[in-house]
């Protein structure tokens, strides 16, 4: 039993942050309806960024999360300025095609020499993990971080999105870009201010991600990313509390076949998951359907 | 105009071919293309027989499909299964390669029946779960058909598939797609994917069509896969994963939703590019190669948001213009 809910949270920790990339997703393809393909490497470049920061930067790591969401943040719109923003009214497919073209670029480029190089890094860790034993169950700092830090996260974003006029213009454009527009909401500023935010975020989930699992190399934002991306799809696109439900079914069907069946299985399940989803309710878990347009 | 003028056309185009295959034949003999080359050229032959598959299924009749490499694994594994227990003579191999394909298409059928009621986005999230799914079979295939390899990948396989081979395969594959796609079928397939709603109100059963088209892009993806099985010593799982399944999706793409020779020509074309950029850069600049690669990608969809040749079609592609409905005394335009 004691085992079974140390998977449990286990699961929740892979699941946050999960989540944590799931959003920036699910927002910007509520807005824009695009799979913003290069949000695995953003989040690749956060994990990079934050422990440069706590290792060769020496900086506090609450301060080189902050670091690592300022400079995602400002890739992720410079991403969206470059190469979404000229293919905006092109078809969507060309827009994704672009999305994994600078996916592939980043990765890359991150690769060189005299950036991040080809190679795996370990992480040290900007503090010691500890282990605490509550009824028999043990949970560690980290988990405890992850868990606070990803919880003042969705706060944040949902006062954000539900409580300030840049979350309004965000849920209107959702709706209707030239109806959007009339309203006067400036369309190219809100849409370059979702990437940044959810490249932020992708940034604090790559930050945690490589001191939960200290091991970094620059294509490791390939795998997390499409969970990521699938997880969302699974909660429903364009919803962040189906981001959310969909990131900690992702990560809790990923650690218990892991843990119960065999971890080499565990793509396998989280994958069949998500078709049998698609196939019960193919809108996602708390999607709404909507009805086809002639 | 007319019949006669359509046998003509095909004998120059039957001409062609031979022609083009003379010209490599003589430049392999004479040593100008060295076997390094020749390997480049048999893959890009095959990477078209999988793309004109992709191209079918997305280009044609826009199913949105981002899991094309895991119909070309199967063909191989299971080709490469035939000849391994049947041996290497031409037999075996033409059988290897029916069983490829077939075996491509029926799991196609078996999984487009539940995943092709999916619409767009939503259906390429699914094909890109069942490509993971697949490569994580292919990964652990060896516990329970040990000959598979598994992880470490599948050795062994008789090395039958020549260059007259795949090029055999290769003008077979276009033919095979161009007939497809100029059938009453294929012009059903591009009214479903200009717009479903309306398509099924002019009595189209867009699912059959939707499927057809699946099973049979998948089916030839499973004959690109058993060429490449007897081409290439060695499969390995990670050539049939999320990656491979993006080459195939980028060369439909950047070709031209719905043109064949656009696929055809960016198949060739983009093989070729990252071989020669491999050349080019040498090996003190070979780290910049995926950057380049990437830009280049990049740079094409933003200059031609068209994709390269649009939606046209030229030569044997094109389709005929049927004039004979005409009236004798009709004008006929140009």
């Amino acid at each position: 039993m004691e085992y079974f809910l140390e998977q449990v949270i286990n699961g929740l920790q892979l699941g946050l942050v999960y989540a944590l990339i799931a959003l920036g997703y699910t927002m910007v393809y509520g807005i824009v309806r695009l799979i913003n393909f290069a949000h695995g490497e953003v989040f690749m470049v956060g994990a990079f960024v934050g422990y440069f920061g706590f290792t060769n930067w020496n900086m506090p790591w609450p301060l080189a999360i902050l670091v690592a969401m300022i400079i995602c943040a400002c890739l992720g719109m410079t991403i969206e300025r470059l190469a979404y923003r000229p293919l905006r009214y092109a078809p969507r497919i060309m827009a994704l095609i672009a999305a994994i073209g600078v996916s592939f670029f980043i990765a890359h480029f991150c690769s060189l020499k005299f950036m991040f190089g080809p190679n795996y890094r370990v992480v040290q860790r900007p503090f010691e993990e500890v282990y605490w034993s509550i009824g028999g169950v043990t949970i560690s700092n980290i988990q405890l971080l992850i868990f606070v830090t990803v919880v003042i996260m969705l706060l944040g974003l949902q006062y954000l999105v539900y409580r300030t006029r840049l979350g309004a213009a965000m849920r209107t454009l959702s709706y209707d870009h030239d109806t959007a527009r009339l309203m006067g909401v400036n369309v190219d500023r809100t849409i370059s201010l979702t990437f940044g935010i959810g490249a932020a975020l992708a940034a604090v989930g790559g930050v945690l991600y490589a001191i939960a699992y200290p091991q970094i190399f620059t294509f490791m934002g390939i795998m997390p990313g499409l969970k990521a991306f699938t997880a969302a799809v699974l909660g429903g696109i364009g919803l962040i509390p189906g981001a959310m439900l969909g990131a900690l079914i992702m990560g809790q069907a990923e650690v218990m076949t892991a843990a119960f069946i065999s971890s080499q299985l565990r793509d396998m399940i989280a994958f069949s998951i998500l078709i049998l989803v698609l196939l019960i309710k193919p809108t996602g878990i708390l999607g709404k359907t909507q009805p086809e347009k002639v | 105009m007319g019949v006669n003028s359509n046998l003509k056309r095909l004998a120059l185009y039957a001409v062609g071919t031979v022609a083009v295959y003379a010209v490599i034949k003589l430049l392999v003999v004479s040593g100008f293309i060295n076997p390094y080359w020749q390997r480049v050229l048999d893959q890009a032959m095959i990477i078209t027989i999988g793309a004109l598959g992709l191209s079918v299924i997305f280009g044609i009749s826009g199913q949105f499909s981002i899991g094309h490499a895991a119909f070309y694994g199967i063909g191989a594994y299971t080709a490469g299964l035939v000849t391994k227990s049947l041996g290497g003579d031409v037999a075996a191999f033409l059988a290897a390669l029916v069983a490829g394909a077939f075996m491509a298409a029926l799991v196609a059928f078996l999984i487009g029946l539940p995943v092709l009621r999916l619409t767009s986005d939503y259906l390429g999230i699914a094909t890109l779960g069942f490509g993971i799914i697949c490569k994580v079979g292919f990964d652990n295939a060896n516990k329970v058909i040990p000959a598979m390899g598994g992880a470490t990948g599948m050795t062994g396989i008789p090395q039958v598939a020549n260059f007259d081979w795949i090029f055999l395969f290769f003008i077979l594959s276009i033919i095979l797609a161009r007939n497809f796609v100029q059938s009453a079928q294929g012009r059903s397939c591009m009214a479903l994917r200009e717009d479903e709603v309306a398509a099924n109100v002019i009595g189209i059963n867009i699912f059959k069509f939707k499927m057809m088209a699946f099973v049979f892009g998948c089916g030839l993806a499973g004959l690109a896969g058993a060429l490449y099985a007897h081409r290439y010593p060695f499969l390995h799982p990670s050539n049939f994963d999320f990656l491979p399944s993006v080459d195939f999706l980028i060369i439909v793409v950047l070709g031209g939703m719905g043109s064949l020779t656009g696929t055809i020509v960016t198949a060739v074309g983009w093989v070729f590019l990252l071989e020669a950029l491999r050349a080019v850069l040498g090996m003190a600049f070979m780290d910049w190669r995926g950057v380049i690669y990437a830009l280049i990608l990049v740079v094409t969809i933003l200059v031609r948001r068209q994709g390269i040749f649009g939606n046209k079609e030229y030569g044997f592609l094109a389709p005929l213009v049927f004039k004979a409905k005409e009236g004798p005394n009709a004008t006929v335009k140009g």
